[in-house]
């Protein structure tokens, strides 16, 4: 089925004809740097989606694996005061930005030391200190604030720079339209970069998009693009470095269409009726880590013992994340209306913005879920249809991961087809 | 027994086949069989042409739907979850609820436009929303929100023959929920504006919906079993038009009201129907009439939190027994 609608031959990078290997190597330690944030970043997905399947995340699922060099390349060369902004498959976006994995790991667990603090969860990451503002679920909804990033930049006379990042699904939403247009008009400091991985969830980039030369879809909108092999960490730092110049110092907003492919489904339980086995297959042999680490030991950058070792820190690192957020309490019940208002002098108490009367009322007490009284009783007899917490390595007795595997497919349990490390040659992840 | 995605597919496929004007539309409903597997196997049944693969373009995907109902079409319209209807919000409202009457009923908009909501799946605060009171509020609009596979296919059948715009609201969790469904094309069809009663008893009406409707029956059984208090449940299965008949003829019968909703109190369905039923009933109420709703943020990620942000029979039995408090 996935084979009549899918044209898989015609696609990939147009191709400036130099491929991977045209681009000179940085110095050496740049290149062990740029393996180790994606080889980071592949492990924690891959133990993103073990731990899904152990109950420990909720929700939705969205792994990063296969689109590393696109993050990666994109990241490394931008500054720390550059905004990054994307969408709800960017827990490797924040790493790479430098948010500790351990934070991002208790956010999928949706515990205390979460970087949301469990609010948001998988689709929702986000660090501010790190200027990367934010993972968002709503497909689209990134790109009028990344408008709203750079307009604030311009306007306070720095020459920060706004990096949108998105897929081409997202290329579809009205919000991609306008904001390429305003983006234009009013000059702003911003490289948009589409993630085009071929599919927005099931639907293939040919049955989805008119144009699917999607450098070139801002063109009459004044935003004019360039595509790139997102699966090659150097292209795309060449690339995108490029563009946060123009950004920066030519005022021109820019998009940069990066060639990439996610090897997991769209999510963690997806059939993948849509694509076929041999079409995934022909993508792995790009695979950006294994391939960026075949040339970094075939010219000697490094060695198989700086592998074997890189291998057993990253090991060591996500696992701690992993104890780490296992460790971390959940947020407590009266955490439930934080946050949602300023309270100040506009918003002195509840009262304000609730039935503006200074005598407590039902609402304002639901509010206070303290330590005793009816609301508090309440708040706890909800929350224990959460089920026990579970302890690690064990599956919690709940109907959850039932309700997974009914609720979004027949079967669709992810292999652990890239669990086994991707520092490791491509056989040994066959099985 | 099926699942009420079955039911709602059976809808779905048993119109399209007495129907040829009746089509799908919505993202991934086509190869990738639906987000919730509710349009599964309808693509091979009918083609590319009745069942349309869109872009991730709500608002046009919903304004293309109102052309094409305005143009002698039934459109089916999915989203994948009540959130996104926000992307549409400018023509379900500026256009599909008010075309009709806009242009003094010279064109109708025969158009359903299907999307589930709720929480319970810990998908955070922009996938998680009940938002039935945002479409309830506008004029023009029809509103179902089904809890039963019997209930969904039987007001899927009819909001299709409809010919007024109808916004049908599925729950996220309910898509695996199985119970009895006549089969057939004719029979079946609920009406838009009939509530069920869902439980009889004397002593206080409970109105829950969507989901809600079965957390207010266990809410009943646990008030009977150990408060010796029998409430009688109600499932108004559509909110526009509301069946208020058999809401106040039951408050009338216990002078006693608590509605059960998942989404935010403020402005809620449940705010709705407390001021309907002290206008049109106050004179029989002993107490006044309690919301039980979910909590008034954005729905949180993390599972306790999320679960303690949503009603459960417990909260319903609270709020029932404070409108019974001094008369036992
Ligand atoms: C406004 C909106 N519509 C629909 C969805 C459901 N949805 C989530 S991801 C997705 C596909 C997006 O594809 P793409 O932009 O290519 O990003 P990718 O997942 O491939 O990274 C869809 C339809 C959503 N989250 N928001
Ligand atoms: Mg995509």
């Amino acid at each position: 089925m996935a084979q009549e609608r899918t044209k898989t031959a015609q696609r990939g990078p147009a191709g400036d004809g130099r491929g991977a290997a045209a681009h000179p190597l940085p110095d050496p330690e740049t290149c062990r740097e740029l393996l180790e944030t994606m080889a980071l970043i592949r492990r924690f997905e891959e133990e993103a989606g073990r731990q899904y399947q152990q109950a420990k995340a909720g929700g939705f699922l969205h792994l990063g694996i296969g689109e590393e060099a696109t993050i990666v390349g994109t990241t490394s060369v931008m500054r720390s005061d550059d905004y990054l902004i994307g969408t709800y498959r960017t827990h490797g976006h924040a790493i790479a930005r430098g948010t500790d994995p351990r934070n991002v790991m208790a956010e999928l667990f949706g515990r205390e030391d979460g970087c949301s603090r469990g609010r948001g969860g998988s689709m929702h990451i986000f660090d501010g200190e790190r200027r990367f503002m934010g993972g968002y679920g709503i497909v689209g909804g990134n790109l009028p604030i990344a408008a709203g990033l750079a307009l604030a930049c311009d306007y306070q006379g720095s020459d920060a720079v706004t990096v949108c990042m998105f897929g081409d699904g997202a290329s579809n939403t009205g919000n991609f339209g306008e904001t390429m247009n305003l983006a234009a008009l009013w000059k702003l400091p911003l490289v948009f970069l589409v993630e085009n991985n071929l599919y927005g969830m099931g639907t293939a980039i040919e049955r989805h998009s008119a144009v699917t030369d999607l450098s070139r879809k801002a063109e009459g909108l004044g935003v004019p693009g360039v595509r790139v092999d997102g699966m090659d960490v150097l292209a795309v730092r060449e690339t995108v470095a490029e563009h946060l110049r123009i950004a920066r110092s030519d005022r021109q907003p820019t998009l940069v269409e990066a060639f990439t492919y996610r090897y997991r489904g769209h999510s963690a339980a997806d059939p993948e009726v849509y694509r076929t086995k041999e079409e995934v297959e022909e993508w792995r042999k790009k695979d950006p880590v294994k391939v960026f680490r075949d040339r970094l030991l075939a010219e000697q950058v490094i060695t198989e013992a700086y592998l074997e070792e890189l291998r057993e820190r990253l090991e060591r690192q996500v696992m701690d994340a992993v104890e780490f957020a296992d460790r971390s309490p959940e947020p407590p019940l009266e955490s439930l209306y934080d946050h949602l208002y300023v309270v100040g002098d506009q918003v002195p108490g509840w009262y304000a913005v609730d039935e503006r009367t200074p005598e407590p009322h039902r609402g304002e007490e639901e509010r206070e879920v303290g330590a005793t009284g009816e609301a508090r009783k309440l708040a706890e007899a909800g929350a224990a249809y959460a089920g026990q917490r579970s302890t690690r390595g064990r599956p919690p007795v709940d109907d959850d991961q039932i309700r997974k595997a009914d609720a979004q497919t027949p079967g669709g349990v992810v292999g652990d087809r890239d669990a086994s490390d991707a520092l490791e040659d491509a056989d040994a992840d066959q099985g | 027994m099926i699942r009420m995605r079955e039911a709602l597919r059976d809808a779905l496929a048993e119109e399209m086949r007495r129907d040829e004007s009746v089509f799908v539309m919505g993202e991934d409903v086509g190869v990738f069989q639906g987000a919730f597997k509710v349009t599964e196997g309808l693509l091979d049944e009918f083609g590319e042409g009745r069942v349309r693969d869109t872009p991730i373009s709500e608002n046009t995907i919903v304004g293309a739907g109102v052309g094409a109902a305005m143009a002698g079409l039934r459109p089916v319209v999915e989203l994948m979850t009540v959130n996104f209807s926000l992307l549409a919000m400018d023509q379900i409202v500026n256009h599909m609820a008010a075309i009709p009457y806009m242009f003094n009923g010279q064109v109708r908009v025969p158009i359903v436009i299907r999307m589930p909501g709720g929480g319970g799946h810990q998908l955070g605060p922009t996938h998680s929303h009940s938002l039935e009171a945002l479409f309830l509020h506008v004029p023009g609009l029809l509103v179902a929100a089904p809890s039963t596979p019997a209930d969904g296919k039987g007001l899927l059948k009819a909001a299709i023959r409809d010919d007024n715009p109808v916004i049908f609201i599925e729950h996220e969790t309910l898509y695996g929920s199985r119970g009895e469904v006549s089969d057939g094309d004719a029979d079946g069809v609920v009406n838009f504006g009939e509530a069920a009663v869902r439980r009889e008893g004397d002593d206080v009406t409970i109105v829950g919906i969507l989901r809600m409707a079965d957390v207010a029956q266990r809410a009943a059984k646990t008030l009977a079993n150990e408060h010796q208090v029998e409430a009688e449940v109600i499932d108004p299965r559509t909110l526009r038009p509301l069946d208020l008949d058999t809401i106040l003829r039951s408050v009338r019968k216990t002078n006693r009201c608590v509605v059960v909703e998942e989404g935010w109190p403020h402005g809620g369905v449940g705010a709705n129907i407390a001021a309907l039923v002290s206008e049109q009933a106050f004179d029989h109420l002993d107490a006044p009439p309690q919301r039980v709703t979910g909590a008034d943020v954005p729905m949180p990620y993390a599972k306790r939190l999320e679960q303690a942000a949503i009603p459960h029979p417990e909260h319903v039995v609270s709020a029932a027994l404070a409108t019974l408090e001094g008369a036992r």
